[in-house]
């Protein structure tokens, strides 16, 4: 059992999502323990991608910032590594397969194992390409985390019953981004899911109110919140930690449940 | 050549996210069904001939044979199509297909706008809704053509991300159809993104092959010994290559938009300065920096700056079947000019790469030997940026 089972053991988990180097690598390390003092369960730390085809505008624009402040692959390898120092929360990568690809996937995986990496969310692999990391994911230690889509229908039972440390529960169609209302019938997705594997499932895309995330985990075993925390850096800057913790402590309020 | 996952080699594949997967399926599952039969393809072939002119004349270019001295050239004139292009096959064919799946709007990405205006024709014709997505920089290099698609009753949203080039309207196109897919169709304009689509596409364009083969059959009662085309994602490529992939004797040559030249950084020639990687679906051949960050490329041509190329194209150079050459600005300008006052035929500025590159090998090959030049659109929406190249500021 790896780590990221530890999340759910506190109840409904909350799981906020950060770019890392937005709008810089500091700033991030101050935020990601800003998250873990507050009550995260699991944290997503995003390696930002030139071209992510599945974000919306407000982590497209996180994306951009990071990037053109000079962010890369192995600077966020070091901020992992200063953040183990003293957080312990469990944490997963989230980028494109080109990220971990092109650095040699043998080489980022095993970095991920080393550094106390406990999983890897990537969008643009499906369950029909799960090969490409996968063998290499099981070799260290690392989740490939599976995602699973109002449009799954057919694939969910199939994708739930090889699912590794959580299910990525994609509520609504479209990219990432904060929603007024999730209208997608969850609980149905949900129950196929649970009739289907014991690995925990949380819902991420859309969220940004404490109502929605207590919606969300009610259904659930946790949500995931990324765009309404980007929202809040491009608010404060350099400055966001303590804005970013006190949100995280809200929802966490909000799902505990 | 594609196997049953959609490779062709180590390339291809569906790197897509989980919410567009059961569209892919659904498509593919469709594409099989009516790819063989007899009524699609009726309709099909008299949309090609009825609508859009086809077959596509093969012309011999006797003043630039003799000009050049060397092989005899003849070029496939994709230009007369109707809307002006090659783009129009994959569209009919890729429209009737979704009409058939009960589709009511298409969306698509284009570069240089010739894609997007046989996509806004297309949904014209067969009463569909059309979305187009384009670079805002490609829409004002492209004016004409976003003022065209318009007037065929299609929105264009210009693209303000990354590089606001042809790959952010791909990803923006991508973008919409994940949160809009049970009634639209993504009418993607070349051989690439997640498998089917560079196996439809290629099949809709594999015409201009077929035709290749038969016409120069009777004018000449033999094969070619080069076919040279353009390549951007590569559709009029491997479509101009595709019924000569199993003649060895038949060099098949892509030319790519070097831009400024390859050892520069201004350059959108991926299998001449790109490595492997995974994006937009599929993995190929891409331009990007050491962490695989996505590279900006530059050419000319709206239609060929894209960092990428079609798996099957990537493949084909693998094993070593077909040829890929950079092609500069300067050299695709100069050939444009050379076409419009030589035979008096102004080819798009991305079909004036693959005439660039004829220019060079032609006069060193045998006054019995043929190459076969796709002239893959017509150049009247080049004019005014290439007057602006040779420093003349007209405006349309």
């Amino acid at each position: 059992m790896s780590r990221i089972r530890e999340a759910f053991a506190n109840g409904k988990a909350f799981i906020p999502f950060v770019t890392c180097g937005d709008p810089d690598l500091e700033t991030t390390a101050a935020v990601v323990r800003a998250c873990a003092e507050n009550g995260a369960d699991l944290i997503e730390l995003g390696i930002p991608f030139s071209d992510p085809t599945a974000e919306g505008p407000v982590i497209q624009g996180a994306n951009l910032r990071a990037l053109t402040g000079g962010v890369t692959t192995d600077k966020i390898f070091d901020l992992v590594r200063d953040l183990r120092r003293d957080v312990t929360v469990p944490m997963v990568f989230m980028t494109y397969a080109n990220v971990v690809y092109s650095y040699g996937a043998e080489r980022f995986i095993s970095t991920c194992r080393q550094i106390g990496i406990d999983g890897l969310i990537l969008p643009d692999l499906p369950y029909e390409e799960k090969d490409e990391f996968l063998p290499l994911c099981r070799q260290y230690g690392v989740d490939l985390i599976s995602l699973i889509a109002p449009t799954s229908r057919n694939r969910i039972a199939m994708i739930a019953k090889e699912a590794e440390g959580f299910i990525y529960v994609v509520s609504s169609l479209g990219v990432t981004g904060t929603r007024s209302e999730i209208k997608t019938d969850l609980a149905s997705i949900v129950e196929v899911i649970r009739g289907s594997t014991d690995v925990p499932c949380a819902i991420g895309f859309g969220i940004s109110t404490p109502e929605q995330a207590r919606k969300m985990a009610s259904v659930a075993d946790g949500a995931i919140v990324g765009s309404a925390i980007i929202k809040i850096l491009e608010k404060h800057g350099a400055d966001a930690a303590p804005y970013v913790g006190e949100y995280v402590k809200s929802m966490k309020d909000a799902v505990r449940g | 050549m594609t196997n049953p996952n959609g490779r062709f080699g180590i390339h291809g594949g569906q790197y897509i996210p989980e919410t567009l997967m059961n569209a892919v399926i659904e498509l593919e599952a469709a594409y099989n069904h009516y790819k063989d039969d007899p009524e699609f393809n009726r309709e099909l072939t008299q949309l090609f001939n009825e609508y859009a002119g086809r077959p596509s004349r093969l012309y011999y270019a006797e003043k630039m044979t003799k000009d050049l001295g060397g092989a005899k050239i003849y070029l496939k004139r994709e230009d007369l199509n109707h809307t002006g292009a090659h783009k129009i096959n994959n569209v009919l064919g890729q429209a009737l297909l979704a009409k058939k799946m009960g589709k009511t709007r298409l969306i698509a990405e284009t570069g240089a706008g010739q894609h997007g205006v046989a996509t806004a024709t297309a949904a014209a014709l067969m009463g569909m809704e059309c979305v187009v997505f384009m670079g805002e920089e490609d829409t004002k290099r492209q004016a004409l053509n976003v003022y065209r698609m318009r007037l065929l009753g299609a929105e264009v949203i210009p693209v303000k991300t990354g590089t606001a080039t042809l790959k952010d309207a791909v990803s923006e196109a991508m973008r919409e159809w994940t949160s809009r897919i049970d009634d639209t169709h993504y009418c993607l304009g070349s051989v690439m993104g997640p498998h089917p689509f560079p196996t439809i596409v290629r099949d809709f364009q594999a015409v201009i092959s077929k035709e290749i083969r038969q016409q120069l059959k009777e004018k000449e009662g033999r094969l070619p010994d080069a076919v040279i085309a353009c390549v951007g994602g590569g559709s009029n490529a491997i479509g101009s290559f595709y019924h000569f992939i199993g003649d060895e004797s038949v060099r098949l040559i892509g030319c790519e938009a070097a831009g400024r030249g390859i050892d520069t950084f201004e350059t959108a020639a991926t299998i001449n300065t790109g490595r492997l990687g995974i994006f937009h679906g599929m993995k190929s051949y891409f331009c990007q920096d050491e962490y695989g960050q996505i590279a900006p490329v530059y050419s000319i041509s709206a239609g060929l700056d894209y960092p990428g190329i079609g798996p099957e194209h990537a493949h084909l150079h693998d094993i070593g079947r077909a040829e890929y050459v950079p092609v500069t600005d300067d050299e695709a300008v100069c050939a444009f000019e050379y076409l419009a006052k030589t035979e008096g035929i102004i080819p798009a500025i991305e079909s004036a790469h693959a005439v660039a590159h004829a220019m060079k090998i032609a006069p060193e090959m045998g006054r019995d030997q043929i190459i076969v030049i796709t002239i893959s659109g017509r150049g009247d929406k080049d004019c005014a940026a290439i007057a602006r190249y040779r420093g003349e500021d007209i405006h349309e």
